[in-house]
């Protein structure tokens, strides 16, 4: 394959022809159809958003004030951070506040898909309205109580005070007062100033299930526990497609513990959110349930997919990205011609394979099954999507039923699909009626995940005879997470482009981006930062690698490409997406890029000496409108083992709401984009996935961890600007900064991910 | 079988071989001990039997028989699980929690051996614990931060 970099002088024919990019006729779902006035951020999601304050907040007598947590919890700090703001506004002290989690109900609640790392970016605002709201009503109520002009009392840390003469009243005594008063109008609303925040922006408030966690206490989807209930594994198709044939389930019947056996339908691709089908085995217990799949014989029906073979699929993108075609994304100037007249050019090509999100928790739901109803409880970061999917499985109205959220042990994209809670849900209904915890070993979740694509991305560059960079040509190949949606598709969506091909904001006279026909083989998902992954890793590195043949500083070329502080509107950039939101209110700010690269060197010191064998790489990146930049040191040891010292990350997120927390995110994506590229891989043969647990499908321990990761924020102390994204955006810089720097101590330059035994002499 | 868990003696009426993982969580209703891979490569499962951390996901009932399994929900009756579980929570080391009962036991168990880990000390005790969060490097500073409280006399 073509991973080499070559320096073309002459550039020769370029054979193969161009594929015409179907167009994407399915709506995927959380996109809003197009309406006549465009709607951005949080009033395009489903369902919208919602901020009565009846709806979240209750108080009780005793001055407890319970507030919904509507957005799942996957450990970005949700349940902490949106009360956190409710509390604030309305003066309410965190010691005094209990966190509940809301179920999938959207119409009461307004969206609640938790993922595109969106929850504090949307719903800021209307939390500190139901903060706000509740605020108001105390106080009105406190005024009326002590018979005094509204003006003249005030809420402060759970008790309004009349300021004249002192006196006070708990929300406890004024709770029950308060709530009969009308909800203030919207315009009526008046906010705390950012100088009179308690939480907000603060490091303090306590992570609401901090103590729980840590004594073992709290209640994960795999913790629940129902009367009666029973306790099921599913054997699913091994490749994407198969089917069931027939079974055998003798052996299994003998197993001491199980009840009983199902088949549940497999529905053909495109996948959707549907099960895959295949042989339940219900048991008195977990265990059980797995001994007892373990005896059944199964015979497959071969799907579409049984060949699938990654590693010749590899040769297929490299291929078709190192020919010129493809859907064009974006044309400015003439990239062509000035490659093939440039003074000198550079050209590479790089690769992810697929990933699993591998949660600590595998996927698990419990269902209960009563006729005319089911109730489940589930780890899942898309209640709505569980509720509507469930009650067109089972033929029931959404309204009858219930998905109750639970804590979950990680998401990280894989709990948007509902699919396995439908199977729990099928399975309870089979059992007639009786509840069923339907568990995903670590074996289902690696081989049947909805994985991250595999891809292949081919750049060219061009110089003029100042070394300017005078051409940009980036050619993009990876199945689309359309194709879960439609069959067809075999080229990226806006929402894919988006990520880190269009939106990059360089400034280079010439440039064409491409998207050849990819067609997918598997379940293709979200993954953390999703198509950011490759696309940072392609272009971070490939800047490094211009860099570096130019005998370029990177910082310095890095910023050049960059170009001057201009804002620039996203769909000039052929951008239409630009993450949901306005490209008014959310333009794409090359100072703000500039800003995190400068705030990460300087800070890492870049440009420090370093002995043999150790060195620094830099990238920086915007997505989920919000703009990071990373600086990795590297050890490398002569038989090729890599140790990182350090690594440095600056974000420019807007308004940081809870810092503690953000810096949380930072240090996890951190070791996330470290696993992927030293060691994350899932190969197929045969339309199987090859590795089925955490032997194969290797990901970071403590010892693979960087010894210090400093985060670095630029600061943002205005509450009205416009907020960034922060659960994904440290991941894509990661990869790239981390290869730049195994090439800056070894001269090693790395392609392919994942890393892995690469080094090795 | 009867089975001594948390310094209470148990009667389970369970295959020998079914592991101590599923005796806690599916029979006896002890759901803090995690169920991350089912073959003793994650660590979520971590619990002490006599003493020493084990993976209770592969490790049959019949193994703890006359002897003293100590999970994630007893570890506070030791100086150091209360030292670790304070840390835990001052620096706040969770993300979504799930591996950390196994992370807490492990780091309990270390401490218990070591009362002054160092940074190797630490990888080696801890790297069978995976967390997909990331949060090592709290962790780290957790371990580190219980040990000097221990050393100095208090508890966190």
């Amino acid at each position: 394959m073509k991973d080499n970099i070559v320096n073309i002088s002459r550039r020769g024919f370029v054979k193969g022809f161009g594929l015409t990019g179907l167009v994407l006729a399915v709506g995927l779902p959380g996109l809003s159809a197009k309406e006549e006035t465009p709607k951005y951020g949080r009033d395009a999601m489903p369902n919208g958003w919602v901020d009565d304050p009846l709806v979240f907040v209750s108080i009780a007598e005793d001055g407890t004030v319970t507030i919904v947590a509507h957005r799942a919890e996957m450990g970005q700090g949700v349940r902490t951070s949106l009360p956190m703001v409710v509390a604030d506004e309305m003066e309410a002290d965190w010691e005094q506040v209990k966190v509940v989690q809301a179920p999938g109900d959207e119409e009461k609640y307004g969206n609640q898909n938790t993922d595109g790392s969106r929850s504090v970016r949307h719903f800021f605002m209307p939390m500190r309205n139901v903060g706000s709201a509740a605020r108001m009503m105390l106080e009105t109520a406190a005024a009326a109580m002590m018979a005094v002009p509204v003006k003249e009392v005030k809420a402060l840390n759970h008790e309004v005070v009349h300021q004249p003469s002192g006196r006070k009243m708990g929300y406890g005594e004024l709770a029950q007062a308060a709530a009969k008063l009308d909800v203030p109008e919207r315009s009526s609303l008046q906010f705390k100033s950012a100088e009179d925040f308690r939480y907000i922006g603060k490091n303090g408030s306590k992570n609401v299930d901090g103590q729980a966690i840590a004594t073992g206490q709290t209640e994960y989807g795999m913790d629940i526990q129902l009367d009666d209930m029973v306790y099921a594994v599913v054997a699913h198709p091994p490749a994407y497609g198969d089917t069931l044939k027939s079974y055998d389930d003798s052996e299994t019947l003998k197993v001491p513990g199980v009840l009983k056996t199902l088949t549940l339908p497999s529905s053909p691709p495109p996948a959707v959110f549907n099960p895959l089908g295949g042989v339940v085995v219900v048991a008195e217990n977990t265990w059980a349930a797995m001994e007892g799949r373990k005896k059944l014989k199964i015979e497959w029906e071969k799907g579409p997919n049984s060949d699938y073979d990654s590693k010749a699929f590899r040769e297929k993108m490299a291929e078709s990205a190192s020919q010129k075609g493809g859907k064009v994304l974006r044309e400015l100037g003439n990239a062509y011609q000035t490659l093939e007249n440039a003074e000198s050019t550079i050209s590479a090509g790089y690769y992810i394979p697929h990933l699993a999100q591998a949660p600590m928790e595998p996927p698990v739901a419990t269902a209960h099954f009563q006729g005319d109803a089911c109730e489940l409880w589930a780890s899942t970061q898309n209640p709505q999507a569980g509720v509507d999917t469930v009650a067109k499985w089972l033929e029931l109205k959404p309204e009858q039923v219930k998905v109750n959220v639970t804590l979950l042990g990680g998401g990280f994209g894989r709990k948007s699909k509902p699919d396995y809670l439908i199977e729990a849900a099928l399975t309870s209904k089979a059992m007639d009626g009786r509840p069923v915890k339907l568990v995903w070993t670590r074996e289902d979740d690696i081989q049947h995940s909805y994985y991250h694509t595999v891809s292949f991305e081919h750049l060219e560059a061009a110089f003029d005879e100042n070394g300017k960079t005078s051409a940009w040509l980036h050619r993009t190949v990876a199945p689309s997470i359309s194709s879960t949606f439609d069959a067809s598709s075999v080229n990226q969506m806006p929402i894919e482009i988006g990520m880190g091909v269009v939106n990059v904001p360089f400034a280079i006279p010439n440039i064409q981006l491409e998207n050849p026909a990819a067609k997918n083989h598997t379940r293709i998902g979200w993954f953390r930062s999703v198509s950011n992954l490759p696309h940072a890793f392609a272009v971070q590195s490939f800047v490094a690698e211009m860099a570096h043949q130019q005998q370029r500083d990177h910082k310095d070329l890095l910023l050049e490409l960059i170009g001057d502080d201009r804002e620039i509107d996203p769909r000039t950039l052929q951008d239409d997406w630009n993450y949901g939101q306005s490209p008014e209110v959310y333009p794409i700010n090359t100072g703000r890029l500039r800003r995190v690269v400068e705030l990460v060197t300087d800070k890492a010191s870049w440009g420090k000496s370093l002995p043999s064998g150790k060195g620094q790489g830099l990238a920086a990146h915007y997505s989920f409108v919000s703009y990071v930049a990373a600086v990795v040191e590297v050890e490398v040891s002569d038989d090729g083992e890599v140790t990182i010292p350090q690594v440095d990350i600056a974000i420019d997120c807007g308004p940081q709401v809870n810092p503690e927390r953000i810096r949380s995110q930072l240090e996890g994506a951190c070791v996330m984009g470290i696993s992927f590229a030293m060691l994350g891989e899932i190969s197929f043969k045969d339309g199987v996935a090859e590795q089925d647990n955490f032997d194969g499908y290797q990901v970071t321990r403590m010892d693979g961890a960087p010894a210090k990761i400093n985060i670095h924020f630029v600061p943002a102390d205005d509450y009205n600007q416009p907020l960034g994204g922060v659960g994904e955006p440290g991941m894509p810089p990661i990869a790239p900064a981390l290869c730049n720097a195994i090439f800056n101590a070894t001269q090693k330059r790395i392609r392919n991910l994942p890393i892995r035994y690469q080094l090795e002499a | 079988m009867q089975i001594t868990i948390n310094n209470k003696m148990h009667q389970v009426d369970v295959p020998d071989d079914m592991p101590i993982l599923w005796a806690l969580r599916d029979v006896l209703g002890m759901t803090g001990t995690k169920f991350g891979c089912g073959k003793s490569l994650c660590g979520a499962c971590t619990v002490m039997l006599d003493g020493n951390p084990i993976r209770s996901c592969v490790t049959p009932v019949k193994a703890a028989e006359n002897k003293k399994i100590t999970t994630i929900e007893s570890v506070s009756e030791q100086p150091a699980g209360r030292a670790i579980q304070a840390a835990w929570q001052e620096i706040n080391v969770p993300q979504c929690g799930y591996c950390q009962s196994g992370q807490i036991v492990s780091a309990t168990a270390l401490l218990n051996s070591n009362s002054k880990p160092s940074d190797e000390d630490i990888d080696n005790a801890m790297s069978g614990n995976i967390c997909r969060c990331g949060t090592y490097t709290r962790i780290r500073d957790a371990i580190k931060q219980a040990a000097d409280n221990l050393e100095a006399g208090h508890e966190g």
